[in-house]
């Protein structure tokens, strides 16, 4: 792998010079060079944003998309990278960074070169990057999960929670957010009766989950926005007989609920998704690169299938609404994260 | 029948039946008999571990590392029924078993021959354990369709309508408890713990106790670690933090000198049920979750003041008799 890549670098660069810098002005009909630097290859994770790229730049036509990362996930190698792509002359760079601050003087060398330079999923600090792409904000999160439970208990039922600790900032956000979604009319036959903490525990998360169910016999579905919690919540559910009567979302990794997903104990749940990531930041910095917006805040961008992206303030900016698994999808995701 | 009313245990018991009552008074399903099933089933991973922790405790040590060996084993085990799927299921029970004594063994070999203290060597190798996991696992995560069905199966499987996993900590209960009152060894580590130096007098070697004892720990928290990893159907890296605090709290709570030399196998049993029960009671009492640890931590403390007073009074009625 490694020496594969050594020997693309290599040709490259010898492809750069050969074809010399000048001509690339008057070259019109190239396509744009678009790099997706990630934290670190052979990671599923970062494949899948690799895919989502490639999928932005067969949808736009200009694009060329380039899948970069150092061998190991450290700050040094994207600064290295970074360096060969400045004397590449690449037209733009996506990064998801090992590091906040590190990167900030070789992407402003990158910027000054003419080079946009945006960040998604580890971000760079202002003013190392133009835009800085974040999967999601509480809002949208909270909300979708309330959706989905309803979809899968017909509107209808007590909803319980299983939650991390009861100081977590993440999860406290979120809650919040889900009780203000279902004070929407529309959910006026659910009702949230509590919220158990499972301290992302193995053992005290399936404790509360089975808690819940003999609390609330008439319980209908569990939310549990934790990855321990979601889990543990599946196997209480299933070790309870419970399989249908109680239903379960939450946020997960789909390699680790595949199993509960396919045997249907939890019909949906959501997590961003690194094909998105990927698919949107190709989109920005073609955007960005043809000059249709400036990166300012309040600029919009037409991001494909993921609608209209707007800069906010900081040039952050937010994909959207978690991406939903089910039955359908989970074993091609499940590969990738 | 007097002696009955004297020992510890049967304040303990009476302790749980009083907090039984009061459970049942806000959830009276409690008491059903499968829900006493599923607490039991539940707290059997305790017991098994706090048996070893009661040894441990016996002989004037502490064991930290007890969490850290549940979730090294439990990872290792997974790993080899994730990547060697048709390998019996017997072999990665023993294995797992075996990878928790080595691990205990590491811990008894620095404090019997590195003279290092008890609580000192195990809160060092607490993390390092905890740290061999993730280095084992890369931080991934091994579960339920990574996993095979019989790997699975070995907590859940009935025999009588009772679980394997019960009928383990039954067996393990039964054993330690005929090891701990008629087996010579079991005998020495009473000894070292009550006297050491009357016990190395009479010949009672102490770095071979030590050796047995963290071994043993170590081999029941490596079975601990299968158990678990198999019940949740889920190997995550970390797997049973902060168990080991639950482990000493049983013991103390079952009337183990925390300072070593007394304590039963029977009390220890009766301590972990303790704190099962009200584990599993505190998400069905309609209580918010902080007045909850708090309340746990309430009643934990209480049933220990309890407990020590009325034998502090046994104590004094003994003596006063004696001087009579």
């Amino acid at each position: 792998m490694r020496k594969i890549l050594i020997l693309l670098l290599v040709l490259m660069i010898t492809a750069t010079f050969s074809f010399a810098a000048g001509q690339k002005e008057a070259d019109q009909d190239s396509p744009l060079k678009i790099v997706l630097l990630v934290k670190s290859l052979g990671n599923g994770f970062f494949e899948a944003v690799a895919d989502g790229g490639k999928e932005a730049a067969a949808e736009l036509g200009n694009v060329e998309s380039i899948y970069m990362g150092p061998s190991a996930s450290t700050a040094e190698g994207q600064i290295e990278i970074i360096e060969t792509l400045i004397a590449q002359q690449v037209d733009g760079i996506a990064i998801s960074a090992n590091d906040r601050d590190a990167l900030i003087p070789v992407t402003r060398k990158a910027m000054k070169a003419g080079i946009k330079v945006i960040s998604f999923d580890s971000g760079i600090n202002v003013g190392g990057r133009i835009v800085d792409l974040v999967p999601s904000v509480e809002e949208l999160i909270g909300r979708q999960q309330v959706q989905l439970i309803a979809e899968l208990t017909d509107y209808k039922g007590q909803i319980g929670i299983v939650s991390s600790t009861s100081q977590a900032t993440n999860q406290n956000a979120w809650i919040k957010w889900m009780y203000e979604e279902i004070k929407d009319p529309k959910y006026k036959d659910m009702e949230l009766v509590e919220v158990a903490y499972g301290d992302d525990a193995s053992d005290k998360s399936y404790r509360e989950a089975v808690g819940l169910m003999q609390k609330y016999p008439g319980l209908a579905g569990i939310i549990s926005p934790t990855t321990i919690g979601i889990l543990a919540s599946a196997k209480a559910i299933e070790d309870e007989g419970m399989e249908g009567k109680v239903q379960l979302t939450g946020l997960g990794l789909p390699s680790e609920m595949q199993h509960y997903i396919e045997n249907g104990t939890s019909g949906q749940m959501a997590l961003w998704n690194p094909i998105d990531l990927g698919y949107t930041s190709t989109f920005i910095l073609e955007a960005l690169i043809t000059g249709k917006v400036a990166g300012n805040e309040g600029d919009k961008i037409d991001a494909g299938r993921m609608g209209t992206i707007e800069i906010g303030k900081d040039g952050k900016a937010v994909m959207g609404t978690p991406f939903v698994f089910n039955k359908d999808n989970i074993a091609k995701f499940a590969v990738m994260f | 029948m007097r002696e009955f009313f004297k020992k510890r245990e049967t304040t303990l018991l009476i302790l749980i039946a009083v907090m039984l009552l009061l459970i049942v008074s806000q959830a009276p399903s409690f008491v059903s008999p499968e829900n006493i099933l599923r607490i039991i089933n539940d707290t059997s991973i305790l017991i098994m571990v706090s048996i070893g922790q009661f040894m441990v405790i016996l002989t004037g040590g502490i064991d930290l590392s007890v969490a850290s060996i549940i979730g090294f084993s439990g990872m290792a085990a997974s790993m080899m029924n994730q990547y060697f799927p048709e390998m019996p299921i017997v072999f990665i029970l023993f294995a797992g078993v075996g990878i928790g004594t080595v691990l205990g063994l590491f811990n008894g070999i620095l404090i019997a021959y590195g003279k290092v203290p008890p609580i000192i060597t195990t809160l060092g190798t607490m993390s390092i354990f905890r740290g061999f996991t993730f280095v084992l696992s890369k931080g991934q995560w091994v579960t339920a369709h990574e996993m095979t069905e019989s790997y699975m199966h070995i907590p859940h499987g009935t025999f009588l309508g009772v679980s394997s996993l019960i009928w383990v900590g039954v067996v393990v209960s039964l054993v330690m408890y005929y090891f701990m009152k008629y087996v010579k060894t079991g005998r020495e580590i009473y000894a070292i713990g009550g006297n050491k130096v009357a016990a190395l007098f009479v010949g009672v070697k102490e770095n071979k106790i030590n050796i047995i004892v963290y071994s043993l720990v170590g081999m029941l928290s490596g079975l601990a670690g299968v158990m678990w990893t198999a019940r949740y159907a889920a190997a995550v890296n970390e797997t049973a933090i902060g168990f080991e605090l639950f482990t000493v709290a049983a013991c103390v709570l079952g009337g183990v000198n925390i300072a070593g030399g007394s304590g039963g196998v029977a009390g220890v049993i009766l301590g972990a049920l303790f704190l099962g029960i009200l584990t599993n009671a505190l998400p069905v009492v309609h209580l918010s979750p902080f007045y909850q640890l708090g309340l746990q931590g309430v009643v934990i403390l209480g049933a220990m003041i309890v407990n020590s007073v009325s034998e502090k009074r046994n104590e004094k009625k003994l003596l006063n008799r004696r001087l009579q």
